[in-house]
């Protein structure tokens, strides 16, 4: 049995004793946790790991052309296309609405829309649509779910192989390259299962079409 | 899809791995009596004495009153924001009802968020509010699981330990030095750490992209080791800088894992009952793999109603297929599945996906495991509620075989028994009262992104969220109304408080109990059978509470998905 000084206490004693330790332990592990280990591991991951610190960025300062981690929204024909975003933004006409703004880095959203909401069919099966236009697909053919749906983040850097090959055709007419050398490219630039079992192979969409951008000439790219 | 059954191979085995490591290292933080130089000058700095032992109430009241003084500071810090550093975007300080839910949200460990991380918080915020909040909450859970096994390892006295000592090593020999690691990891892998807010790129199709940065790895790491679950951006660890690889997200599944799979060594430890350990962890991991089955059925069998609209769900070589809606790729199925059960078995509430957006019974799986909210748990307070439930079980078993319930070789009485019914009904109570206020309430309805049953599986989700204090959400709720700030703030304190001061003061009056040796008439409570019988004690009185809410949301949304029925 400990001594039972505490327990003779009354309430309000009990408290009284608690209030230094209370109080002191609240603003010194602010401090401890909230200042000193975050700018403790900032200036450790500077030293360590600057590029990936500083959000992965991609190009040089002043002429950032992206994040290797984050997706991007593509709408042209000589570029491989991303998947839908959710993401929304301030309307530039009146900023207290705001408008649909696909890979929106500043702010990440989803669609949430449930499993048995009608309007996430409707925007499936107009996407759908679209996408067989696009790219030259018969009316009833099917199309890979992840260039249908909206990711999770909206901000979503990879498309699935099945995507990407199913664009290859398209992209390769608007670059006027031989389909085969582009498809040859986009293997290049997959990204396999991480050590091996982790994750899905997919392709980062904004690293592929940079790499195509690379191969100036078209002729570089048949070799 | 081998490669799907590897992946989860791979986790739960390296979870078991790390559950002697942690556990042991555990045991001794928990039981040492060296204190070492940077603790003894705490002791000094908060004027107490680390050899005092405190009472059941004495610990409780220690507990409450600092996670109520943070909470203050939590809150005041966010109402002045915008007078704050690090923020280029000068962000507004938060309003009195969004600041208070907030604050109430992250010391409970519950990391609801009715904000979204990148138009609401600055980067000073989100270290000195929300680091540390998360940081201490996940303390406090520690130290009064800590307080809790030496309750039922005593006998004969009222000291269950000190709290200021449980606390201050929880944080300086776990929590920080697991987590500076695992950040450091995290950066590796592409997560950003700075104190930068924001940096502009020119898209190669030439227009302007804003991209949000700042100190992401250091709150991702405690997140997860702490079991918090609140993001630094909306969309949480779905977002690629929050969660940028697959092995980033095997380790945040991992470091959920950490603290509430080794808890269950350490009160092996600590009891000397190693058996009894290994039976409760036995007993998280069948109703784990069980709830994870099916979402990951769910999941890669997708949704029917896209199908009809065009989208091609199937697996093959090239693509992962299943339901993608809400879902990264890089993830797939079997990632993605496992992360839902992972985070609400943990009750971290970290997402990778919209769980707004999983199959109905896909969404059936979460809200089940915060509704047992001991399946695993969060760190601490879910061992805590399986030993109210292993209590619960032996005195079931007590009065079907006529015997007195004895467990731990102390014998149960009526007071403890009053005591688990408190923190066993205390839960339901809070999810279901809250849910019908909710939907009796007349403005919550213009909150409601889903019609149909799926509107009020978004509104069982957030109290059953709340009170678990778990944190993940149907997301396309609209929370940040006075209405749902100030009642989902309460559920979540009502959660946290009511099951774990109960808990406490069960513990304490096992404390001052005889041992009792064990005889003939002794139920074994480290066997295969009794693991078997709790886990049916759990299902029943904890599944069955809910099984009416259920029906009404996700199984009805299940069978007019089927029948082809939108809304």
């Amino acid at each position: 049995m400990i001594d039972n000084h505490s327990n003779a206490l009354t309430p309000v004693e009990n408290t009284r004793q608690l209030i230094r330790p209370v109080l002191v332990s609240a603003a010194l592990f602010m401090l401890l946790t909230g200042l000193a280990y975050p700018l403790a591991t900032t200036a450790l991951a500077r030293l360590l790991f600057p590029a990936q610190a500083g959000g992965s960025l991609i190009g040089h300062d002043g002429a950032w052309s992206g994040s290797a981690v984050i997706g991007q929204d593509f709408k042209q024909p000589q570029y491989f296309h991303a998947r839908p975003s959710a993401t929304t933004g301030p309307d530039p006409a009146n900023p207290s609405q705001s408008v649909d703004q696909p890979y929106n880095a500043a702010l990440s959203g989803a669609s949430n829309l449930g499993p048995t909401s009608k309007k996430l069919f409707d925007q499936v099966s107009a996407r759908a649509i679209a996408y067989r236009q696009e790219n030259g697909l018969a009316a009833t053919a099917m199309v890979p779910v992840d260039a249908v749906t909206a990711s999770a983040s909206g901000l979503d850097p990879d498309i699935s192989l099945a995507n990407a090959q199913l664009q290859v055709e398209r992209v390769a007419r608007a670059r006027g390259w031989p389909a085969q050398s582009l498809q040859a490219r986009v293997d290049e630039q997959a990204t396999p299962r991480q050590l091996g079992v982790l994750g899905e192979p997919r392709v980062n969409v904004l690293k592929l079409n940079l790499a195509l951008d690379a191969l100036a000439a078209p002729s570089a790219a048949v070799k | 899809m081998s490669f799907d059954y590897a992946q989860f191979a791979i986790v739960v085995t390296a979870m078991l791995l790390m559950v002697g490591v942690a556990g042991t290292w555990l045991t001794r933080v928990l039981s040492s009596s060296h204190h070492g130089g940077p603790e003894r000058l705490t002791y000094r700095l908060l004027g107490i004495a680390p050899d005092e032992g405190m009472t059941w109430k004495r610990y409780g009241l220690a507990l409450l009153l600092s996670n109520a003084a943070m909470m203050l500071l939590g809150y005041l810090l966010l109402r002045i924001q915008d007078l704050l550093p690090f923020d280029s975007l000068q962000r507004p300080a938060q309003s009195a009802d969004l600041a208070f839910n907030t604050a109430a949200s992250f010391v409970t460990n519950t990391n609801w968020q009715s904000y979204s991380g990148e138009s609401s918080l600055s980067n000073f915020s989100q270290m000195a509010v929300i680091t540390f909040l998360m940081t201490a909450s996940a303390a406090a859970g520690i130290a009064g699981c800590a307080a809790f096994i030496r309750g039922l390892s005593r006998k004969c006295t009222n000291d269950l330990g000190n709290y200021w000592v449980d606390f201050t090593r929880t944080i300086y020999r776990v929590l920080l030095p697991a987590c500076l690691v695992l950040a450091l990891v995290y950066v590796w892998q592409g997560m950003p750490q700075t104190l930068t807010s924001s940096v502009t790129a020119t898209t190669l199709e030439g227009a302007k992209q804003q991209i949000l940065i700042g100190p992401v790895a250091s709150l991702e790491a405690i997140k997860h080791i702490g079991t918090n679950g609140g993001g630094f951006f909306g969309m949480n660890a779905a977002h690629p800088f929050e969660n940028p690889t697959p092995l980033t997200n095997m380790l945040h599944m991992l470091a959920m894992f950490l603290i509430p799979s080794a808890l269950t060594f350490t009160f092996g430890s600590m009891l000397m009952r190693r058996r009894q350990g290994w039976a409760f962890l036995a007993a998280f991991l069948v109703m784990f793999v069980g709830f994870l089955a099916v979402v990951y059925h769910a999941e890669q069998q997708g949704n029917p109603l896209l199908a009809q609209a065009g989208a091609d769900q199937q697996w093959s070589a090239l693509q992962s297929g299943g339901n993608l809606e809400g879902k990264e790729m890089r993830f797939g199925m079997a990632q993605t599945s496992m992360f839902v059960a992972v985070t609400t078995a943990a009750t971290t509430g970290s997402v990778n996906a919209m769980h707004d957006s999983l199959t109905p019974m896909g969404g059936l799986v979460p809200l089940a495991l915060m509704m047992m909210n001991d399946v695993f748990g969060g760190v601490g307070v879910g061992f805590i509620n399986l030993v109210g439930y292993a209590i619960l079980t032996v005195f079931l078993i007590g009065m079907m075989i006529g015997r007195t319930p004895e467990f731990l070789g102390k014998k149960i009485d009526a007071r403890e028994m009053k005591l688990v019914m408190l923190a066993v009904l205390a839960h339901p109570f809070c999810i279901l009262g809250f849910t019908a206020l909710a939907a009796v309430w007349p403005a919550t309805v213009a909150s409601l992104n889903n019609s149909g049953p799926h509107g009020f599986s978004e509104l069982l989700y957030a109290y059953t969220s709340g009170t678990a204090n778990n944190g993940s959400a149907f997301a396309g709720l609209n929370a940040n109304t006075p209405f749902f700030n100030i009642t989902i703030g309460l559920a979540m304190l009502f959660g946290r408080y009511f099951t774990l001061l109960p808990m406490l003061a069960v513990a304490g009056s096992l404390a001052m109990k005889k041992s009792v040796p064990e005889g003939p008439g002794t139920l074994p409570t480290a066997t295969p059978l009794f693991t078997g019988l709790l886990i049916f004690v759990i299902l029943v009185v904890g599944g069955l509470t809910f099984l009416p809410a259920l029906a009404l949301g996700p199984i009805i949304e299940h069978l007019l998905m089927s029948a082809g029925q939108w809304f």
